[in-house]
């Protein structure tokens, strides 16, 4: 990643009771605009525009259906590898439209990161091959052995797994435990130093530990970069991020700092969906 | 309506006296227990049966397999010596001599039909599970079932129309085509299933990594499937590996050692054939030990691919 200017470290957003969407304090990097997404003729995100802040973790938070991974997938043009999918609007990443002529998805998706519901280690591959495995597409850029070897462990060390694995680094990857598996695919999001992370209920299949484990380092990623989660668990939400999107039907209801949203939320229909009336 | 002498009471028969305090089963109740134990009284005589019969079936599926191998081994073993894999056949009367060139014809004909149909049969596979719905998928994939089920004979034919007759001569290079065009259809199917059965998240991780379309199914999906599709490969090998019919027209068959391609080759199905209907005892014998060295090199391939395929982790580096 290019180095970028220095910009404050983000506060940690404090309540702020009638200001639902205040001005945003961080430099927006990934923004999506006016974006749309349908499978075949159904539209499931209206038109969505936000922006997602630099070292910012932004919770996406909704009922089941309301197209909030849908709209994480088009944030790294993933949704288009469905067939009958389509996407209209933009989506700028630092500016610059990645849906925009001429831009290669494959690129798009090495600057932007993407973990899934479930783990999915490449089940060929070693450990430290499956973290390595974004660097060996790399081309004329791809990092010689030893250098990889540095970016494996750092991933490793990031994601709390080096101690764990550190002895068996040429092993199945499958033999790993469900959390640790998750974690793997974590740091292999990671070797690539992307500068946008998304996470598509990143700790739905875990248990308490292992979630417990996955928020801590969603916590400390945003140090680096920018975060977006999309959680069915609220109190996740309210746990690992410093802004909350609400999602209902396809539409943005409402974006505000996660601890006025969860307060002092500024639309009824985010009020029921918090308060459990419905969801 | 009544009936004289023997006059009832309508009233339904006395309830059986209740287990628990106070609380008395209903009829509703009475009733559904009942059904159950009649149905779970049924349930398990079907499953005794069900289980009984699958298990009849097993046993009978693998019988021919023991009578087949039983009575090559009476008939072949006592054949089977040094001579019979170095030597060549001797001419009709003498004793002694052996099928080593039969042998490795074979081995050169299967080499030559895997060089041909495995990359034309992964290939289509991996087009068909990639491109599902496409009239083009839809066709191959029905014509491919055709080919399936084409008689070899035909194929025999055919490669002697379009390959022996331009060229002039009986070829390997003629037998090896018509069977790996044989393998073509098996390998097909075979890596279309293994290639679907790879999970999408799989397909999905890599794409999210930057891999483009082809180096995801050639890194990710084609490796992850690689073991069934082997599975799939030895499969279509045993099977071609025994075929007679095709290489009558194509091969021909060879008294002396050749493992060139532009010539007539020995076969051992083609040497079990000649020897089977030759009037000789002596041949005959020879033609069962053969028939045994053909199931067991059939069984070595299979044994060293899958030794070859296991999990490879331990290796490391890229």
């Amino acid at each position: 990643m290019a180095t970028e200017t220095k910009s404050p470290r983000v506060p940690r957003p404090a309540a702020n009771p009638g200001a639902p969407q205040p001005a945003d304090p961080a430099r927006v990097r990934l923004e999506p605009r006016e974006l749309s997404a349908f499978f075949g003729a159904a539209e499931v995100v209206r038109g969505v525009s936000i922006g997602f802040g630099d070292r910012e973790v932004t919770a996406i938070i909704g009922p089941s259906g309301c197209g909030k991974s849908t709209l994480l997938r088009c944030l790294n043009r993933m949704h288009e590898t469905v067939p009958n999918a389509r996407v209209g609007g933009t989506v700028t990443l630092d500016g610059q439209d990645i849906y925009a002529k001429g831009v290669n998805p494959i690129e798009v998706r090495r600057h932007i990161g993407m973990v899934f519901q479930r783990p999915t280690p490449f089940p060929t591959m070693s450990i430290r091959d499956n973290v390595a495995a974004g660097l060996r597409i790399l081309g004329r850029d791809r990092p010689s052995k030893t250098a990889t070897d540095q970016i494996v462990e750092d991933a490793l060390r990031r994601t709390a797994l080096w101690d764990e694995v550190s002895s068996r680094l040429k092993e199945s990857a499958v033999a790993l435990s469900g959390g640790q598996q998750q974690r793997l695919c974590i740091a292999r999001a990671l070797a690539t130093r992307p500068a946008v992370l998304l996470l598509d209920e990143p700790t739905a299949s875990l248990d308490p530990i292992s979630t417990q484990k996955v928020e801590e380092l969603v916590y400390e990623l945003r140090r680096d970069m920018t975060v977006v989660i999309v959680t069915h668990n609220m109190q996740q939400a309210a746990r690992v991020s410093d802004r909350t999107a609400f999602m209902l039907a396809g539409e943005l209801v409402e974006v505000a700092p996660t601890n006025s949203l969860f307060t002092t939320p500024g639309d009824q229909r985010t009020e029921a969906y918090i308060t459990g009336r419905f969801g | 309506m009544t009936t004289p002498g023997i006059a009832r009471p309508i009233a339904p028969p006395p309830r059986p006296p209740s287990r628990g305090r106070g609380l008395r089963p209903s009829g509703v109740q009475r009733a559904a227990a009942e059904r159950t134990r009649t149905t779970l009284g049924r349930r398990r005589v079907v499953n005794v049966l069900m289980v009984g019969v699958t298990c009849v079936a097993a046993v009978v599926a693998t019988l021919p397999l023991v009578f087949i191998l039983g009575h090559l081994v009476r008939e072949g073993a006592s054949s089977i010596n040094l001579a019979f894999f170095t030597e060549l056949p001797k001419p009709p009367g003498e004793e002694g001599g052996g099928m080593a060139n039969a042998m490795v014809g074979t081995l050169v004909l299967i080499l030559a039909a895997s060089a041909f149909g495995l990359p034309i049969g992964i290939g289509a596979g991996m087009y068909l599970a990639e491109n599902r719905g496409t009239h083009l998928a839809n066709a191959v994939r029905f014509l491919s079932d055709v080919l399936n089920g084409l008689p070899s004979i035909v194929m025999g034919i055919f490669a002697w129309q379009f390959l022996v007759r331009p060229m002039g001569k009986f070829t390997a290079l003629a037998g090896g085509i018509a069977l790996g065009a044989m393998m073509i259809p098996l390998v097909t199917r075979t890596t279309e299933e293994m290639i679907r059965i790879v999970p999408v998240s799989l397909r999905e991780a890599a794409l999210a990594l930057g891999y483009s379309r082809w180096r995801t199914s050639l890194v990710v999906v084609l490796r992850t499937a690689l073991p069934g599709i082997v599975t799939g490969a030895l499969v279509a090998v045993s099977r071609i590996a025994g075929e007679t019919a095709p290489l009558l027209f194509t091969v021909l068959g060879n008294q002396f050692w050749s493992t060139s391609l532009t010539e007539p080759i020995a076969a051992l199905p083609l040497q079990i054939f000649s020897f089977a209907i030759s009037p000789y005892d002596q041949q005959h014998a020879l033609a069962w030990a053969g028939a045994l060295v053909l199931i067991g090199i059939v069984l070595v391939i299979s044994l060293a691919a899958r030794f070859a395929t296991r999990s490879r982790f331990g290796r490391g580096g890229d």
